[in-house]
């Protein structure tokens, strides 16, 4: 593979290579899509958050005229009706019992959504109501019901080393880390702070809700949908449906925002089930309000106690991170077992004793969400450092310069060494905030630093297919899913780097499972560092056959071609791409085709993890004490990407994750009473809107080209989302004398806040 | 609203004649028909995206009349005499309007489910407006949610594109 020093495509400012489609309203999404047949899908969902689902009579909506199929847990004997990638614990319908408020417990296909709709209304469910486990103390209340005695294995991409269901005590997975000796540091530390923190549920609120539509016929079962890892779909769908891999088609349209709510398998089973049912493609658009009790992120409770030494050395840390899964794993234990190490931290601490587990309750199903088990732990461990300085006396910068890892130190044992520059980062969201004027601000007015370091979860196995056609145009096929973080145009900028071609060249295509080859998923910031790995070696590949092929022609030794814009060149011979693809293949076709696979140990470090990636931020506050609100002066985020392969389109991804955080910090979240969920809806749930945007709005990426990715690059566009929490609640405490260890830092809690302070 | 399904021959039809992207089109409507049914199941523009349902996050922004609307609040048979402009009417012969290739170049879009509806809402800004600031940006572009960007770089679209126009506009 070519060395470069300097680049031609990478690292330019390139135009989204979709760019046209979607601001012309051309871009098809899963729900602009229509296919010959297909009927509409509407869902019966739970009512209760616990049940027995004693008998459902739908006698009444299949003779609904326009009704063609009424799915029921009948439907599914003969197949294997859980799924679940980390536990199989979930059915498809409702079998015996529902769990949350919402859960699937019968599917109406019909000619038209409200035909559908209103055949939902004749579908009689008896249940009978069960206790509700609201929370994770009442999941772990000894003596508690076991909310799944009927779990049916692990699940395939769970990729833990094992699986630690507690499953008798409703933990689903029991996450547990520690190194040194705890007791001996706590003995050899000056102080010990201890603190409790609270994090909120949150909806990731897609705005494009889930949908799907499928079809079973006799070429196997077609999938369309708007899902971010199309090929854990595909092996969940052929291991319900019995059918091999190669039958289980699944297509991703463009799919209208992710964040991890779009991650693994969700409505895809249900949906095939009815269609099957029906014999008709089926639909299955939902509502916003169905999304949110599709999928939320975890809430979580962080007990967190740190022993410091005198000088502000840190000597060692207990932690226990609850987090709420709700009513099925979904991707719960990998959340827990980040959790972990991200409550852990950046810092030097030898000592360390640490707990996270994922606990079952009667709520929505939480998974995936931008930078799993981040937002929980650092908003904890970032506003513990904090309380932790200033009752030392020390400066919050100053302690932290003081125990943050170098380059090169170790983590946690077994890990891979702290890979970024974290002291110089953290210097560089400090001089943007005039960190050293800030101390002569007044009352009301502050500043906050947060770092966020996690230990990307991903997992290094992506394939990737480059074709060069008989034009010279070149057709990229690779899995990585375009959810709007611009992987298309960063992959195509890589191959065409590569191929020696210009952009508009290539071309790549949404993932079609029937010919796109492997990828493991689109998430945990792994597209460009692994998939662009998998595509610059399809690309070299090609590239050698391109010098193979030149030097026959050409009559040159290997080593004497060059490839540049198009054309082979040896020495004052050139030929360009498409006619010496005529030659080799002697007729105006033929095409040439790339492979590249990256493995671990293949292209690919085989150490966890594969990069650290690092999200700092900074918080300029003004706290209206009238009224308890608080506007953000600055917002400074600083992502390290090693090689931004697209500059603007780095900086987007981490403006983006951090307007996510600014919205769970100062007002998102889910919120339930005894199982029942009040807010969802997208009025009384409110995300940022434009008059969030901070006054000043910065966004610091550090290159150093020094990432295991494609020309240094690392991933980033997650962990911008776990800095704003702490950094705001920093700063407001710094503002105001205030700290709030529970988010969102709404109006109401922080003017209770300053005025239980006042009345003290 | 479940027992409300009307039989056949008690359905109503309401004939409307309205403009939609530039021609005239005559449809019949039923009473409870959105608008956003009628641009996107009849008419096949799915560029008007579905989302909230409530009008609260302006995916289904079209403009009637100039004004932007959210098509999923908006019964159909209200659009009778009126002009609909959908995303799919913007481009004029090919050539992008100047908000469209502001989006583009300076990443004003993402994932592209809000991108129709913000672009239609800022169009009516402009023409209100030809240079507003950026306080009447935000203000103006409230109901229109982007969940990916973090809104810097569609107010550096929208400020870019203002620029442009007004270039135009004086013909320099």
């Amino acid at each position: 593979m070519a060395t470069k020093s300097s680049f031609t495509i990478v690292g330019k400012a390139a135009r989204r290579v979709e760019g046209i489609e979607k601001v012309t309203g051309q871009a098809k999404f899963t729900v602009d899509l229509t296919i010959p047949g297909m009927l509409e899908g509407k869902v019966a969902r739970s009512p209760y958050p616990h049940a027995l689902v004693e008998s459902i009579d739908t006698t009444r909506a299949e003779k609904l005229p326009g009704v063609v199929a009424v799915l029921t847990r009948a439907d599914v004997k003969d197949i294997n009706p859980y799924f679940g990638h980390c536990l199989r614990d979930r059915p498809l319908i409702a079998l015996d019992r529902v769990r949350y408020v919402g859960e699937p417990v019968a599917a109406v296909a019909a000619v038209d959504a409200l035909t559908a709709q209103e055949a939902l209304s004749l579908v009689e469910v008896k249940y009978k109501e069960l206790p509700v486990m609201a929370t994770f103390d009442d999941s772990l209340t000894p003596g508690a019901p076991i909310l799944h005695p009927d779990i049916q294995g692990e699940g395939a991409y769970h990729e833990l080393k094992k699986l630690q269901a507690e499953i008798q005590t409703n933990v689903c997975h029991h996450e547990h880390i520690e190194e040194g000796d705890v007791g001996t540091g706590f003995a050899e530390s000056d102080r010990i702070f201890e603190d409790v923190f609270e994090f909120p549920m949150v909806y990731h609120y897609t705005m494009e809700p889930h949908a799907a539509i499928a079809k079973v016929d006799a070429n196997g079962i077609t999938v369309w949908s708007s899902c971010a890892h199309p090929f854990v779909v595909r092996a969940e769908l052929a291991l319900i449906f019995e059918q091999p891999l190669s039958k289980v088609q699944v297509l991703v349209p463009y799919v209208g925002g992710a964040y991890g709510g779009k991650s693994y398998t969700k409505i895809e089973p249900l949906v095939v089930a009815l269609a099957r049912k029906a014999g008709q493609p089926v639909r299955l658009e939902q509502s916003v309000p169905e999304s949110m009790l599709t999928n939320r992120r975890h809430s979580a409770r962080v007990w967190i106690k740190t022993g410091v030494k005198r000088d502000g050395t840190l000597v060692a840390r207990e932690a226990k991170v609850l987090l709420d899964t709700g009513a099925y794993a979904d991707n719960g234990p990998r959340v827990a077992r980040r959790a972990a190490t991200r409550i852990h931290g950046p810092y030097r601490i030898g000592n360390y004793n640490i707990d996270a587990l994922a606990v079952y309750t009667n709520t929505c199903p939480a998974g995936s969400f931008r930078s799993i088990g981040g937002p929980q732990s650092i908003w904890a461990l970032e506003s513990h450092m904090d309380i932790m300085a200033e009752q030392l006396g020390i400066d919050p910068l100053e302690f932290r310069l003081k125990n943050l890892l170098k380059r090169g130190d170790i983590v946690k044992s077994g890990a891979k060494p702290m890979d970024a520059d974290l002291l110089s980062d953290l210097k560089q969201v400090a001089v943007k905030l005039d960190w050293k004027g800030s101390a002569k601000r007044r009352t009301g007015s502050g500043v906050g630093l947060a770092v966020g370091v996690t230990d990307s979860e991903a997992v290094p196995v992506s394939t990737a297919i480059v074709r060069l056609l008989a034009d010279g145009s070149v057709v990229l096929m690779s899995g990585s899913t375009e959810v709007g973080q611009g992987t298309r145009t960063v992959l195509c900028q890589i191959a065409a780097e590569e191929l020696s071609v210009a952009l508009e060249k290539v071309t790549m295509h949404s993932t079609d499972t029937n010919v796109t080859p492997f990828d493991r998923s689109t998430g945990a910031s792994r597209s460009t560092t692994v998939m662009g790995t998998a595509v610059r070696a399809a690309a070299a590949d090609l590239r050698a056959q391109l010098i193979e092929i030149g030097a026959e022609i050409l009559k040159a030794k290997p080593e004497q071609i060059v490839l540049k814009d198009g054309e082979i060149i040896a020495g004052e011979y050139r030929i360009g791409y498409t006619k010496a693809l005529h030659t080799y293949f002697g007729m105006p076709g033929g095409e040439l085709i790339g492979r590249g696979y990256c493995r671990p140990g293949g292209g690919m470090s085989p150490i966890y993890p594969l990069f650290w990636e690092t999200g700092l931020g900074g918080a300029d506050v003004e706290v209206d004490v009238e009224t308890g609100e608080i506007k953000l002066n600055r917002f400074v985020g600083l992502a390290d990407v090693g090689k931004a392969i697209n500059p603007p389109q780095c900086e987007g991804q981490d403006e983006g994750a951090a307007m996510m955080g600014i919205g769970h910090t100062l007002f998102e979240s889910l919120i339930y009473d005894k199982g029942q969920p009040l807010n969802p809806n997208l009025v009384d749930y409110r995300v940022p809107s434009f008059r969030n945007l901070p006054a000043v709005f910065d966004t610091i990426l550090v290159e150093n080209q020094d990432g295991p990715g494609p020309h240094g690059a690392k991933g980033m566009g997650e962990t911008g989302i776990v800095s704003p929490a702490p950094a705001i609640g920093n700063a407001l405490a710094r503002a105001t004398g205030v700290r709030i260890r529970e988010l969102p830092l709404t109006p109401e809690r922080v003017w209770r806040a300053l005025r239980d302070k006042s009345s003290k | 609203m479940a027992e409300g399904r009307l039989k056949a021959e008690d359905r109503q039809f309401i004939p409307i004649t309205f403009t939609l992207n530039g021609r005239a089109q005559e449809i019949q409507v039923e009473p409870h028909e959105l608008l956003i049914d009628v641009i996107r199941n009849r008419f096949g523009f799915t560029g008007t995206k579905r989302s909230c349902d409530v009008q609260v996050c302006g995916a289904c922004t079209v403009l009637v009349d100039g004004q932007p609307v959210s098509s999923c609040t908006y019964l159909a048979f209200e659009a009778l005499g009126h002009d609909v402009l959908t995303i799919e009417g913007l481009a004029k012969n090919g050539k992008l309007h100047p908000l469209q290739e502001a989006f583009i170049e300076h990443g004003g879009l993402q994932c592209g489910f809000c991108t129709p509806g913000m672009i239609l809402a800022a169009k009516s800004l402009l023409e209100q407006n030809a240079n507003p600031t950026r306080e009447e940006i935000i203000h103006f572009m409230e109901g229109n949610i982007c969940r990916c960007t973090g809104y810097k770089k569609i107010l550096e679209s929208i400020q870019a594109a203002a620029k442009t126009l007004r270039q135009q506009s004086s013909g320099v």
